[in-house]
């Protein structure tokens, strides 16, 4: 059951576009910042394979400048 | 601390969150992420939110904390808080995270045989008061000191000045501020004659320019750092840092001037004769609220024990301090500050316009300088030649590191030469304290004895034979530990140490005291602003945990002083701010009644009829002024403020054949000084849970350096080894090599000088000389 955060840099001027496309993904949840264009990005999924996925999805969100993967964890389902 | 919010699951993404938090405030500097903390709290939560200032540095922003069940659960920014207006850096939001560390010191430790023994407090504080008595009685009032700090509240800061002055009367009481602001202290002093900033944060909100002088704000004043990039994409305000090592900070200004170690004297000077040979000086201004002087010069470094300075003020004219500016023309200046001509006259020309207002910055690096007062007095000129002093947006800001280095250690006057009010040299403010203590006047000595680094001197020396510490972790923080570690280790000295955590100095002590933290305790704290910010206990602190004043009473008590110490154990802070307001009575300090600090997030002095003092000695804003003039610097007799010819002399140690680097030390954002708070928060230990030393990339790769690689920092005094940085936090200029002072692993200050400043016996810990080597 993978958990990760990310820092997601939006396009200049975009950063509430990628706020809403992101809250619109199921199992991401999302922490803007105050007064940058960098977004904190938290994805808690049940497995590895939808992890992948949720994480190609977001990839392909337009607004989205870069993608960092902070820090990632699996945790046992038990 | 989650345990009440949520289940291992939610406790993992939490713990991920606030890494990518963590690593953003790194990364990106002036990054706030207002909402995070918030975000946390479930539905439902029955959160009692309660008040403070932050524990964590000197931009004092007003924190709010959740308390549910008895425990401290979340920290969110204060939105009534001038300060940071709800916003909090990292090492904010995550404070209280501590608290809960398995290691807490939660009882008295006494060592017995070698061992530790837990012991209650009582008999602890009956061991500590007995020992100080007994040396005293075998050795003299001068035989035991206190070493406190500028993280000590108010009431505790002003209750060991009463015990060490007032009841035993001894002046052997210095703090840890002396390390960080004594050279800002003496600047003020010297060019005003009365200390801390005449502006205030507001300032940031009016300024044109923002020039840096040695500071890395992204770091180290996130809030404020941040508040200035609002207003350099808000209205255009630009930041210029200045400095020897290309930052956080450096990367987010505007502009970014690299100069030679020590050079920054020079270049003061510098601009001075631009300014003067531009016809830039505001000479009405000069003319009506200035004077001229110069003091001593090859004053020396201190590095020799019992080391002594006493500058000679002597007063010049325009026309001699010109003359002596003529060894500063930008050219002259250029060939060893390593600024280029033009980028002097770029600094000297926004001082010199008139329709540019410009606030400086700085902290440590001018301040831990041996010429630090010095420094001080400089830029002081520059803003005084141009008349941009004490008017919204216009003026010279020192700002501090700890949370009350300014409330305590400054204006509670928690060093060897001050009392509350005034000096211990001057009779009329030890007679004031002596009847605001109720103790007989002559009890009060007149001469200063020890400052900070000649107090570890004296306990090495076996002069000092008794020392407590309290609310600071001396073998991290003071240079050359490899000194003084063994000096306090000796017999000859009995060690008391209060904190929180054990550190490398409780390592030594013989009786260590539980203390209480922060919110475990009501307090106050004053910023670097002059805002003085109370709180009220949040939350019950573990096993026998007390407030640093209240073990200091007890002790006093024990002593036999009980009538000076009448205090009762619920209300001892208000009886005691109470008691200290009366020595700052009247317009030029006059502080904010409690029932004022209860209500509002900070308040700032001087507090007159109802309403703070933003900026000092400008008529239009502060009713201290008497002179009948637009400005009126009444800390000085005459009302004018000094101009100081100040000449640049070199280093203590500069980098020679043997030891070809500079060694520069200093913080980093995830961590609190010596790091023994926030090594204990999971997510900033995890985000920074080493020292490093950072080099050039050329100096790395002539070397034939790697990154992550052992690398050993010698010099004179020790060594140090450490991974190798390259091209990662910040990145010094070639030959310079810098090491942050967190990690009690990893010990830099076995390595730095005690050379200090002679004015105010600041120690420098930005420059000295060392080998690297690979191992
Ligand atoms: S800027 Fe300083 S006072 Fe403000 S939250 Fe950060 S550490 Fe605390």
């Amino acid at each position: 059951m993978p958990i990760k955060s990310y820092l997601a840099h939006a396009h200049g001027g975009q950063k509430e576009k990628l706020i809403n496309a992101l809250s619109e993904l199921h199992d991401c949840e999302v922490t803007p910042s105050e007064n940058q264009d960098i977004l904190v990005l938290v994805t808690d999924t049940p497995d590895d394979i939808s992890d992948d996925i949720l994480k190609k999805k977001i990839e392909d969100i337009d607004s989205l400048k870069i993608l960092t993967l902070v820090s990632g964890f699996n945790n046992p389902s038990n | 601390m989650y345990n009440s919010l949520s289940n291992r699951r939610s406790f993992i993404k939490r713990m991920a969150k606030l890494s990518a938090v963590t690593a953003a405030a790194a990364m990106f500097p002036g990054i706030i992420f207002a909402d995070e903390q918030e975000a946390a709290i479930p539905n439902g939560a029955n959160i009692n939110w309660k008040k403070g200032p932050c524990r964590f540095c000197g931009v004092g922003c007003g924190i709010l904390v959740g308390v549910e069940n008895g425990k401290a659960v979340a920290v969110k920014g204060d939105p009534n808080s001038s300060v940071n207006k709800g916003l909090l850096c990292v090492k904010g939001y995550h404070q209280t995270m501590c608290i809960q560390s398995k290691d807490r010191l939660t009882h008295a430790l006494v060592k017995k045989n070698g061992k530790y023994v837990q012991t209650s407090l009582n008999e602890a504080l009956d061991i500590v008061a007995n020992k100080m008595k007994e040396t005293i009685a075998l050795h003299g009032k001068d035989s035991v000191a206190m070493y406190t700090s500028g993280q000590s509240t108010i009431p505790e800061g002003y209750v060991a000045s009463k015990l060490m002055k007032g009841a035993i009367g001894t002046n052997n009481l210095d703090c840890n501020a002396r390390l960080c602001m004594a050279s800002a202290v003496a600047g003020f002093l010297t060019t005003f004659g009365a200390d801390e900033p005449m502006g205030c944060y507001e300032d940031i909100e009016y300024a044109d320019y923002f020039i840096t002088w040695g500071n890395n704000m992204a770091e180290m004043h996130p809030v404020l750092f941040s508040r200035m990039l609002e207003q350099k994409s808000k209205r255009g305000a630009k930041i210029i840092d200045f400095a020897t090592r290309t930052s956080r900070s450096s990367t987010a200004s505007d502009k970014s001037i690299l100069f030679e170690p020590q050079t920054d004297l020079a270049v003061a000077n510098a601009i001075c004769y631009e300014v003067i040979k531009n016809g830039w000086v505001n000479n009405s201004f000069v003319e009506k609220h200035c004077n001229f002087s110069k003091g001593l010069i090859n004053m020396g470094y201190g590095i020799e024990d019992k080391y002594k300075f006493k500058d000679k003020p002597e007063k010049i004219n325009f026309e001699a301090y010109k003359e002596f500016l003529k060894d500063y023309s930008p050219e002259k200046v250029s060939k060893y500050s390593k600024v280029s001509v033009k980028d002097i006259k770029y600094l000297a020309s926004i001082y010199g316009d008139p329709n540019k207002k410009v606030v400086s910055y700085w902290c440590m690096g001018m301040n831990q300088h041996t010429r630090g007062t010095w420094m001080n007095n400089l830029v002081y000129n520059i803003h005084l030649l141009t008349g941009k002093i004490s008017q919204p947006g216009n003026g010279p800001f020192s700002l501090t590191g700890q949370p009350s280095a300014c409330g305590t250690a400054r204006e509670v006057g928690t060093f060897t030469h001050k009392l509350p009010k005034g000096v211990v040299m001057n009779e009329k403010h030890r007679r004031l304290a002596a009847k605001i203590w109720k103790v007989p006047y002559e009890r009060i000595p007149a001469k200063p004895t020890y400052h900070a680094t000649e107090m570890f001197r004296a306990v090495d020396r076996g002069d000092i034979k008794f020392i407590w510490t309290q609310v600071t972790n001396p073998l991290v923080s003071l240079p050359k530990t490899s000194r003084y570690r063994p000096g306090m280790k000796k017999d000859s000295c009995f060690v008391v140490v209060s904190d929180v955590f054990p550190t490398p100095t409780s390592d030594v002590a013989d009786v260590i005291l539980p203390a209480s933290w922060h919110i475990e305790k009501s307090g106050l704290y004053g910023n670097s602003e002059r805002r003085t910010q109370h709180w009220n206990k949040m939350v019950e602190g573990p096993g026998e945990t007390t407030p640093d004043a209240w073990m200091t009473i007890e002790v006093a008590k024990r002593m036999g002083f009980s009538d000076l110490f009448p205090y009762s154990k619920e209300n001892h802070v208000e009886e005691i701010y109470e008691e200290y307001t009366q020595f700052h009575e009247g317009a030029k300090h006059g502080m904010a009644p409690l029932e004022v600090l209860k209500r509002e997030s900070g308040v700032i002095w001087p507090y007159v009829d109802g309403k703070s003092t933003q900026w000092r000695f400008n008529a239009k804003y502060d009713p201290a002024c008497s002179n009948g003039e637009s400005f009126h610097f009444y800390g000085k007799p005459d009302g004018k403020a000094v101009i100081w010819q100040r000449p640049y002399e070199p280093a203590a140690e500069s980098p020679d054949k043997e030891y070809p680097f500079w060694l520069n030390t200093g913080r980093v954002i995830e961590h609190w000084h010596t790091g023994s708070m926030t090594r204990r928060i999971p997510v900033l230990h995890k985000a920074m849970p080493n020292a490093y030393v950072e080099f050039h990339p050329e100096d790395a790769k002539s070397l034939g350096i790697r990154n992550g690689e052992n690398i050993k920092i010698s010099s004179r005094r020790g060594a140090c080894v450490l991974p190798a940085s390259i091209n990662e936090r910040g990145l010094p200029t070639k030959g310079q090599v810098f090491v942050p002072f967190f990690d009690e692993n990893m010990l830099i200050n076995d390595v730095t000088l005690d050379a200090f400043c002679p004015i105010s016996k600041e120690p420098d810990y930005k420059k000295c000389a060392v080998k690297v080597e690979k191992v």
